[in-house]
């Protein structure tokens, strides 16, 4: 069943070509006039046509999206810096740096992110001639964090191996006493190259990849790839599709927020609360399983396709609202719970606008991003707002994710009623060559994926942002006059992925 | 030699049934302590709605860590070697000296409040010093943690008991114990009240407990004991496990035979041991299943609230003391 009937207006991208004394003065205006910039990818066009650098501009609602795109000298690749101006474009340069070789002329701050001092000082993975990864180097030079003196300051290195089940992450705590003067987090440990694996793949084949950029965004991910696809074909997908893809996403978004909310308590200590989380994220996850076949809700969403088995019943999701309401309730009368949350790690709004960050720790800082509204795929409805707290404490951030949760859980069912059907798709993709960008509010905040595809209907490139990229550097900042027992709540407050950011 | 010992043994009828209750408290302790954490552990699953693991994996996993290559840190000295050795045996000494199956357990005279307690603090320090030696950060910081709830859950845990022993006339452990148990009425005195309010304070503090630490955490850096045991591995892991874990079960029998004395052996006999041992078993369980049960309905105080919680420990057990003073 094919349906025509749209939503939303198709999103408008307008794609500039600027010299690289253009660009700042470009950029700057767009920045003034309110946009963020959302993404920087390189781009090694091969065959002589040597590097290109794509910034990808975002603002909303209305939804607007601007690419300012500059080729640059195959000799001494080289872009002008905007790091003046944007803390995010200050990190995308410093990526570009260590994965094309490109110059970020003037950046303040030009140390290596995402290269680890085993790789080859001038190996660039992303580059077309990059080869195979070759050996890592043995007896690197250290790694030097910038050290902070001072009577009674001591160091505590932890990781990257921790004692739980987590990611790898290395963190260096500057302390005095219990308080943390300064910490630095040393991440990238697990750079697995996905966005050169995308290369070469047919468009409906990256999807499987999209979806293991996250292990628990893999819903978010792949419809994020999606839409990039959908955008570079220039095909409209039926309006069932975005229902059935955005009952999947907000899914994915009740599971992970309640599995957050329990482990918020399970690092107080609060065991049983972490319990209730789990029973009832066992609960989504099964519910995940009948309604996609996969319980990490893998495998609905497909380029210009959504297929679920059934969509979740009015009975099931108020048994679940229900369940957070009473866990959520758990945690907020416990005196010693609130003790812990409320003031703790606190990122103000202004660090977190100048940071760039998205998501719920974005709005729990009272920033009102949400691609949800800023860059809808399908018609949300009109209750939809951005759930928005003001302190920006750890109890801001627990408050987001169980006001979100119940929010996504009444948003479920109302985009599962308006769907006609429980496939859709646009039956086959056209062979056409272009370039896309698709825009998704994940679980943790704005994703952004950027392909481009060829004639054959191949990807040449693929560009994933993860929002962790743009918020790991706020952990830090929140960190201030926190005591060290109190970090492991407040990086779980933040559960950024360290998978997503490293790609 | 033999012949004094044979003379001892001979004018002193009783004395061969003291050391034998004495050896059967340390036992009792060594065994009975992992048993209460598995019982608490148990407890605390179960109303989490989670099955847990059996009560007996205290037991069990000091099995697989003696069994364990013993291995050290890199650059330990004879600190973080010793350090085990010094909490087990002072934990032990503390067992075969305090009133726990009997109230008449051997050398009963040097059983005096302040030789336990500070035996104990031996324990703690011995164990503080261990977590310096490797030099590594957490087991400075856990050290530095542990002493820092220590120094002040350590006097008050010395005020609550002296707030009994002002009221039995005598700071002797054996001697309190006595006394009770010909006084049941001062069970309901204001100042024991107050004491074993204190007391249940300071046991959850020296223990490990929430609210003050969570025993069941992986977070590296919110651990307080966990902190500074880390570089602790195989038999040594497993003799600062039964150490830790006999502290357990000495503070919470400590507590248990001061207020409720009912049921210790006060005759000698087998029989009565018999008796005492069951009634320490059923009484420290009991205590046991209060303490894993408030810790459910409770989440870790942040670190800076502990000495403030201690504190009010502290002053309870100043408060005790002072009623006891003026009540003679």
């Amino acid at each position: 069943m094919t349906l025509r009937e749209r939503a939303v207006p198709l999103p408008v991208r307008t794609c500039e070509l600027v010299t690289a004394s253009e660009l700042e003065a470009r950029a700057r205006a767009l920045l003034d006039a309110g946009f963020r910039l959302a993404m920087v990818a390189g781009h090694d066009d091969g065959h002589g046509d040597g590097l290109r650098a794509v910034y990808v501009f975002c603002a909303g609602p209305p939804d607007r999206r601007v690419e300012l795109q500059i080729r640059l000298d195959p000799n001494r690749p080289a872009v002008p810096s905007l790091a003046a101006w944007s803390f995010p474009a200050s990190r995308f340069e410093r990526e570009l740096a260590d994965l094309f070789g490109i110059e970020p002329l003037g950046h303040p701050f030009p140390r290596p992110l995402v290269r680890h001092q085993h790789w080859p000082r001038d190996w660039f993975p992303m580059r077309r001639d990059a080869g195979a990864s070759p050996p890592l180097r043995v007896g690197a030079e250290p790694f030097p964090f910038v050290a902070v003196e001072g009577p009674g300051v001591y160091e505590i290195p932890v990781g990257p191996v921790h004692a739980g089940l987590i990611e790898p992450g290395h963190f260096r705590f500057f302390v005095v006493g219990e308080t943390i003067l300064k910490m630095k987090a040393r991440l990238w440990f697990v750079h697995r190259g996905v966005e050169k694996l995308f290369e070469g793949r047919p468009v409906s084949d990256g999807v499987v990849l999209a979806e293991r950029i996250s292990g628990d965004t893999a819903a978010a991910h792949a419809l994020a790839y999606c839409l990039a696809v959908e955008d570079a074909l220039k095909i409209e997908v039926p309006r069932d599709v975005q229902l059935l893809r955005a009952v999947v996403v907000e899914l994915e978004r009740v599971t992970n927020h309640v599995a957050d909310l329990g482990a918020l308590c399970n690092d107080v200590g609060f065991g049983v609360a972490q319990a209730y989380a789990l029973t009832l994220r066992e609960t989504l996850l099964r519910l995940a399983g009948e309604v996609t076949g996969h319980r990490l809700l893998r495998g609905a969403i497909r380029p210009g396709a959504a297929t679920l088995r059934r969509v979740p019943t009015g009975a099931e999701l108020a048994d679940v609202a229900a369940r957070v309401e009473r866990l959520v309730d758990l945690a907020t009368s416990n005196a010693v719970v609130m003790d812990r949350f409320k003031g703790t790690a606190v990122l103000p709004r202004p660090d977190a606008e100048a940071i760039g960050v998205l998501g719920v720790v974005a709005r729990a800082s009272g920033v009102a991003v949400d691609a949800r509204i800023a860059h809808p795929f399908c018609d949300f409805g009109a209750d939809l707002v951005p759930v928005v707290e003001a302190s920006g404490d750890v109890l801001a951030r627990f408050s987001v994710r169980a006001r979100e949760a119940a929010a996504s859980l009444r948003l479920v069912e109302a985009l599962a009623g308006r769907a006609r059907s429980l496939e859709a798709s646009v039956g086959g993709l056209p062979q056409r060559g272009g370039s896309g960008l698709g825009m998704v509010e994940g679980w943790r905040g704005t994703i952004v994926h950027r392909v481009e595809v060829d004639a054959d209907g191949h990807l040449t490139r693929a560009k994933v942002v993860d929002p962790s990229f743009l918020t790991w550097p706020a952990l830090s900042v929140a960190l201030g006059d926190t005591i060290v027992p109190d970090f492991p709540l407040a990086n779980k407050s933040f559960n950024l992925s360290y998978a997503g950011n490293d790609l | 030699m033999i012949g004094t010992l044979a003379t001892l043994v001979a004018t002193s009828p009783g004395l061969l049934a003291r050391v034998g209750a004495s050896a059967l408290q340390v036992v009792a302790v060594c065994v009975g302590g992992p048993l209460l954490l598995g019982l608490m552990g148990k407890i605390r699953s179960r109303a989490e709605g989670r099955v847990g693991p059996p009560i007996t994996q205290g037991l069990l996993d000091l099995r697989k860590l003696v069994r364990k290559e013993a291995i050290r840190a890199e650059h330990t000295s004879a600190v973080a070697a010793l350090a085990p050795l010094v909490l087990v045996s002072s934990a032990a000494l503390c067992a075969a000296i305090t009133p726990l199956v009997t109230a008449r357990p051997v050398i009963a005279g040097g059983a005096d409040v302040f030789a336990v307690v500070y035996l104990l603090l031996m324990g703690s320090v011995a164990l503080a010093l261990g977590g310096l030696d490797a030099g590594t950060a957490f087991g400075g910081m856990g050290s530095s943690r542990a002493m820092t709830v220590g120094a002040i859950s350590e006097p008050a845990l010395l005020v609550a008991v002296l707030a009994l022993a002002i009221q039995a006339h005598t700071s002797n452990l054996p001697g309190i114990v006595n006394a009770s148990l010909s006084h049941p009425e001062w069970l309901a005195s204001p100042q024991r009240l107050l004491a074993l309010a204190a007391l249940v304070v300071v046991v959850i503090a020296e223990t490990g407990r929430i609210p003050v630490d969570n025993p069941s955490t992986h977070l590296e850096l919110t651990m307080i004991h966990e902190a500074m045991i880390l570089e602790y591995a195989g038999p040594d892991l497993a003799l600062v496990t039964v150490g830790e874990a006999m502290r357990l079960g000495l503070l919470l029998g400590l507590v248990a035979n001061l207020f409720f004395p009912w049921g210790i052996d006060a005759s000698g006999g087998g029989l009565a041991m018999l008796v005492g041992l069951v009634a320490l078993g059923a009484k420290t369980a009991a205590i046991a299943a209060s303490v894993a049960l408030v810790e459910v309905s409770t989440a870790k105080l942040r670190l800076f609230r502990v000495p403030e919680l201690l504190a009010g420990g502290f002053v309870l057990a100043a408060v005790a003391v002072t009623t006891g003073l003026v009540a003679r």
